[in-house]
């Protein structure tokens, strides 16, 4: 069990490291989830089921949900850039 | 450090400078030498002749150094633009890892002197909980432990969570919501956004309709289930209000602002936030009067286990999750185009 503990954390720790580092914004925000459910099951582990489903709700579910929006509004998704492109 | 400045001593620029420097130190010296020791030649010449060499000797002395100066300056901004600039920002960054050895340092060292995790003299295991594992049940009527503790014993921070979610929808309307004009009509900022909206946006889109369609009564059925359960089992308001604001929002993705406006409008925003911060409002009202003054609770707490259990908890559920689902769901409209 132990380990299982042990690998979560690392990848915990590997998701975190690579939000911040990680220059495409649309990349980020998928590790970003990747993060919040690496999470969940950490709180699952620990016994706290009722902070296991916020944590997959909110942290996985709206915020990146929001995050995705706000990409969008500020045209940081490569979908985005092209249709400007074609605007011009 | 010492390597660097040997390289720049090495640089044919600063031995140009060099060279310079040492040509006018050399005339330097001899002016100085025709100035101060006038020698034997002097006597025979006109003495105003001696004084107009002595005057130019001055004065190119002092241009000399006037030059030197400037020379000096030159450099010196040459090496802060080139070296300096490189030096400062290595600095910093030196800097700042020191900064955060030091604290790491600090933390880690008082970490040391905190008790072991779980130890049973921990000062938080201390009779309240004991009060709350022992009597909770008997207390709350609350299977769900931890949703006794929040909306019964905690319920006061409760209320100023949701406040605060409240409070932040607000903030969020007033920033990003766009109004009609005076006459009612949608402004151009409105129909800009609108079609901006609808370009990005699948419109239509046969995949995500059919997953929306599956998916939407399950997660509705999931949140709603969630919040009722409670007091009975993990979850709670707010965790089911954020699953039923999801299936709203993918409803809302797959099939568009006008079919989703059908059964949430922004009036219904309005009532329904209102509505149950108030009604959460008054319901701990009632419970602090009671609980204060020592009155007779006069809600019933039912039977522990049962799905009409634990007085005034499943109510405040419905009522935080509520507010959450339309907070949530507001929010995802107003960030796509700033209204419902």
């Amino acid at each position: 069990m132990i380990f299982v503990n042990l690998a979560l954390l690392g990848m915990l720790i590997v998701c975190a490291l690579a939000v911040s580092f990680t220059k495409n914004l649309l990349t980020s925000l998928i590790v970003y989830m990747a993060y919040s459910l690496i999470m969940t099951v950490i709180w699952m582990l620990l016994e706290s089921p009722d902070l296991a489903i916020t944590e997959a709700a909110v942290g996985a579910g709206i915020t990146s949900v929001l995050f995705f929006v706000t990409l969008k509004k500020i045209h940081a998704l490569k979908g985005d850039r092209d249709h400007e492109q074609a605007q011009k | 450090m010492s390597k660097r400045r040997s390289d720049w001593q090495q640089r044919p620029q600063a031995r140009f400078l060099r060279w310079m420097r040492e040509g006018y130190a050399a005339l330097d010296e001899a002016i100085e030498d025709a100035v101060t020791q006038p020698g034997e030649a002097s006597p025979a010449v006109d003495p105003e002749l001696a004084v107009q060499h002595q005057e130019a000797a001055l004065q190119h002395r002092h241009d000399r150094s006037m030059a030197l100066d400037r020379l000096a300056q030159y450099d010196l901004y040459n090496w802060a633009v080139n070296k300096g600039r490189r030096i400062i920002s290595r600095l910093h960054v030196l800097m700042a890892l020191l900064l955060g050895g030091v604290i790491i340092f600090f933390l880690l060292d008082t970490v040391t002197f905190m008790p072991r995790f779980g130890a049973a003299d921990v000062p938080a295991n201390n009779e309240v909980i004991a009060r709350y594992i022992e009597q909770g049940l008997a207390e709350t009527g609350a299977t769900n432990l931890v949703a006794g503790m929040i909306l019964d014993y905690r319920a006061f921070d409760t209320l100023g969570e949701s406040t605060v979610l409240f409070i932040a929808a607000c903030a969020v309307l007033i920033l990003l919501r766009i109004d009609l004009d005076d006459q009612g009509n949608p402004t151009q900022q409105l129909i800009a956004e609108e079609s901006d909206d609808r370009y990005y946006e699948p419109k239509n889109d046969r995949i995500l309709q059919g997953a929306a369609i599956l998916l939407t009564p399950i997660l509705l059925l999931f949140g709603v289930y969630i919040i009722l359960n409670g007091h009975l089992s993990p979850g709670g308001g707010f965790s089911g209000g954020a699953i039923v604001s999801s299936g709203l929002i993918l409803y809302l993705d797959a099939f568009g602002f006008k079919k989703a406006g059908r059964f949430f409008s922004y009036k219904i925003f309005q009532w329904v936030s209102f509505c149950a911060l108030g009604f959460y409002g008054a319901a701990k009202a009632y419970s602090f009067y009671c609980g204060a003054n020592g009155l007779e609770n006069h809600i019933p707490l039912g039977t522990p286990g049962a799905i009409l259990s634990g007085g005034l908890i499943m109510p405040l559920n419905i009522a935080v999750g509520l507010v959450v689902a339309c907070t949530m769901y507001i929010f995802y409209a107003l960030f796509r185009k700033g209204g419902l």
